[in-house]
């Protein structure tokens, strides 16, 4: 990070280390029920603390991901909802207002099929400012980290209980934050995480400069307290699209759509370390 | 030739590692562990010992006489991968795999199955060799293949119907990879195609030459030279890199492999990746895919639940590239007029599978001399497809 970057994220970590506090990261799978809702729910989960967001793009074959986001995956898809229509949506949101910098959380192919020169061509115009692709491990991704570089959008590693020997060569070069998922498995809801979580964080901590956040089935306001204390940002994904799912016939009802999004934003506040 | 693949695992720009980093390390050590194994003769002489005792190899190569007359061209041979222990080539990985796994240290096994027959193979390795093992199919597959979701519960096996996506091999596959990420740390994932992360591909055609380094020495037998043509069914490509492999520097020798085009290639419902189907990264490799503009992975179909599938092994879409090999598609009525010809000119009953490949050799054969000389792989028995068939036909006269 140097001191006269203008990348949203970066600045967000910046200020968030000046306060003493811990990046509250929700993540949402754009299009899940629709992509007029995603906005709202955006403006809900802002409202709400958040200080970073993912936007999870669907995909027909989401290997990291549990049920909940692969379900979340398929209403969206019904939608015809894409790695275009994710970016499309993030600028939409910074037009309605958002401040929130965006991630955006992508498998590798949509990316390769919408050809890697477009795709960053059109990141900066559409207000990202970080990647996330659960299957590029570091041995693929050179080029990615490149382009990400010359595009001055951060491509967020991924690091894992099972990374030990690896992490060195994964955060070194990296930008934003360093990504440590919390146990071993896809993505959702879970009561204990890895035995050794937390020397595992403070490994990490030890291989890099960058801020570090943790996620993959932090679910609940205590598990991110829990967190909140040796991580400089704690990501929540599958416990939101649950709740999302829970309020879909709230929100498909005009009567009921303001306190489907109330639920929403209720339960994002209380995740608040 | 260049020896492919490279370190990184690519054929050409084919292949590589693409999964979650949670995975990394177990591939690394899987790659270590295969390569350390490998070079020691105790543990090739293991898996040598069990393919003839226990699944009864070498398989036989077989002049298909009455076939040759018949098609009044080429004259046709046959390797009998059907007459394998548990009735396909499937058992030849699953033994190589199985082994590795035990001298690695791990206790259960799980597979990935799409008509079945990786997952009875599987099974079957994991009954004989003391293991715990679980089987992800498809649930449309567990209908389709319900004699072998059966025959693995039989053998000891817990049968995962998969529910997620078009709850075919592609979804089953992609669960176990989940299964494998959550439970990394003492479970091997047998893997029983040509596909996936580095070094799965090569692995698996490594434990699958065998049917290609038979059949060079039974046809020089029989015949005194190489065949000029090789023809193989490619749902993952297992078999047909199998046979292939051997032969790679023998540039006389043609390599066809034959892919499912369901209804028709023009229509939705097929499974030709290579004849449809693009570059992009499916279930941890880069290789051709069948998938929409917008990199979302289409549907394949597929009257043969193992060729039902949307991709291919990264070798065979190296091999595409350079051409070393050609790849064509035959339709789920080729395929059964083909099985039926089989079965009335050899007594044999083919696997869907194996009949897209004699389907396409029946298109050919009239076409060469009579002194080409074409091997088939025919790589499983159609005991399994009976029932499936008889849907098909609606139960019409044959």
């Amino acid at each position: 990070m140097t001191t006269e970057t203008t990348n949203r994220m970066d600045l967000a970590f910046r200020k968030l280390k000046e306060e003493g506090r811990t990046a509250l990261i929700p993540f949402l799978t754009v299009g899940d029920p629709d992509l007029e809702t995603t906005l709202d729910i955006i403006s809900e989960l802002e409202a709400a603390g958040a200080d970073v967001l993912e936007l999870g793009v669907p995909y027909s074959d989401p290997l990291a991901d549990g049920p909940v986001i692969q379900r979340a995956s398929s209403r969206a898809l019904r939608g015809k909802v894409h790695l275009r229509t994710c970016m499309e949506t993030a600028l939409k949101a910074r037009q309605n207002g958002s401040k929130l910098p965006f991630i955006l959380f992508t498998y590798y192919n949509p990316v390769l099929q919408m050809g890697l020169d477009t795709f960053f061509a059109e990141l900066d115009t559409h207000e990202i400012s970080g990647l996330i692709i659960p299957d590029l491990p570091v041995e693929e991704s050179e080029e990615m980290r490149r382009r990400s570089r010359e595009a001055g959008v951060n491509l967020i590693p991924l690091v894992a209980p099972t990374s030990s020997e690896r992490i060195e060569r994964i955060v070194s070069g990296a930008s934003g934050f360093v990504y440590c998922v919390s146990s071993l498995g896809v993505t959702g809801e879970r009561s204990s995480f890895h035995s050794g979580v937390d020397d595992f964080i403070a490994s990490v901590r030890r291989a890099t400069d960058l801020p570090v956040a943790v996620g993959f089935g932090i679910s609940t306001g205590e598990q991110v307290a829990r967190f909140a204390q040796i991580c400089d940002g704690v990501v929540v994904g599958s416990a939101i699209v649950r709740k999302v799912e829970e309020v879909i016939p709230l929100l498909e009802n005009p009567a009921t759509r303001s306190d489907g999004l109330l639920q929403i934003r209720e339960f994002v506040s209380q995740l608040r370390p | 030739m260049i020896q492919v693949p490279d370190k990184y695992g690519r054929f050409g720009s084919f292949g590589g590692r693409f999964v979650p980093e949670t995975l990394m390390n177990a591939l690394i050590e899987l790659e270590e562990s295969y390569a350390k194994f490998s070079a020691d003769p105790a543990f090739q002489e293991e898996i040598e010992y069990l393919l003839k005792q226990y699944s009864g190899r070498e398989t036989p190569l077989y002049y298909a006489e009455r076939l040759t007359k018949q098609l009044g061209g080429a004259k046709i041979y046959l390797k009998r991968e059907d007459l394998n222990h548990t009735g396909a080539h499937k058992i030849n990985n699953a033994i190589g795999q199985g082994i590795l796994a035990k001298r690695m240290g791990k206790t259960k096994v799980i597979a990935e199955t799409g008509a079945g027959q990786h997952g009875v193979a599987t099974a079957t390795v994991a009954a004989l060799l003391g293991m715990e093992c679980k089987v992800f199919m498809g649930e449309e597959d567990t209908r389709r293949q319900a004699l072998n979701v059966f025959r693995m519960k039989l053998l000891g096996a817990e049968v995962i119907p998969v529910t997620s996506g078009s709850r075919t091999l592609k979804d089953a596959g992609n669960e176990a990879l989940r299964y494998w990420v959550s439970n990394v740390e003492d479970t091997f994932y047998i893997l029983g195609s040509a596909v996936g992360p580095h070094p799965y591909p090569m692995m698996v055609r490594n434990f699958q030459r065998i049917i290609g380094d038979e059949t060079r020495r039974q046809i020089v037998e029989a015949e005194g030279r190489l065949p000029d043509l090789l023809v193989a069914a490619v749902g993952g490509g297992s078999n047909a890199i199998g046979m292939f492999y051997p032969f790679m520097e023998d540039e006389s020798v043609g390599m066809i492999g034959v892919e499912a085009a369901g209804k028709g290639v023009d229509t939705p419902f097929h499974a030709a990746t290579m004849s449809k189907g693009t570059h992009g990264v499916f279930q941890g490799s880069m290789s051709y895919l069948l998938q929409d503009e917008y990199g979302q992975v289409t549907e394949a179909h597929s009257i043969s639940a193992g060729l039902d599938y949307p991709g291919v092994g990264p070798e065979h879409s190296y091999l595409k590239d350079i051409e070393r090999a050609k790849y064509v598609p035959v339709t789920d009525k080729e395929a059964l007029d083909a099985l039926k010809l089989l079965c009335v000119t050899e007594g044999i009953i083919p696997a869907l599978e194996s009949a897209h490949a004699i389907a396409h050799v029946a298109k050919i054969a009239p076409g060469l001399s009579k002194d080409n000389i074409v091997v088939i792989c025919l790589s499983g028995r159609g005991d399994k497809d009976v029932e499936s068939i008889m849907a098909y036909t609606e139960g019409a006269d044959l």
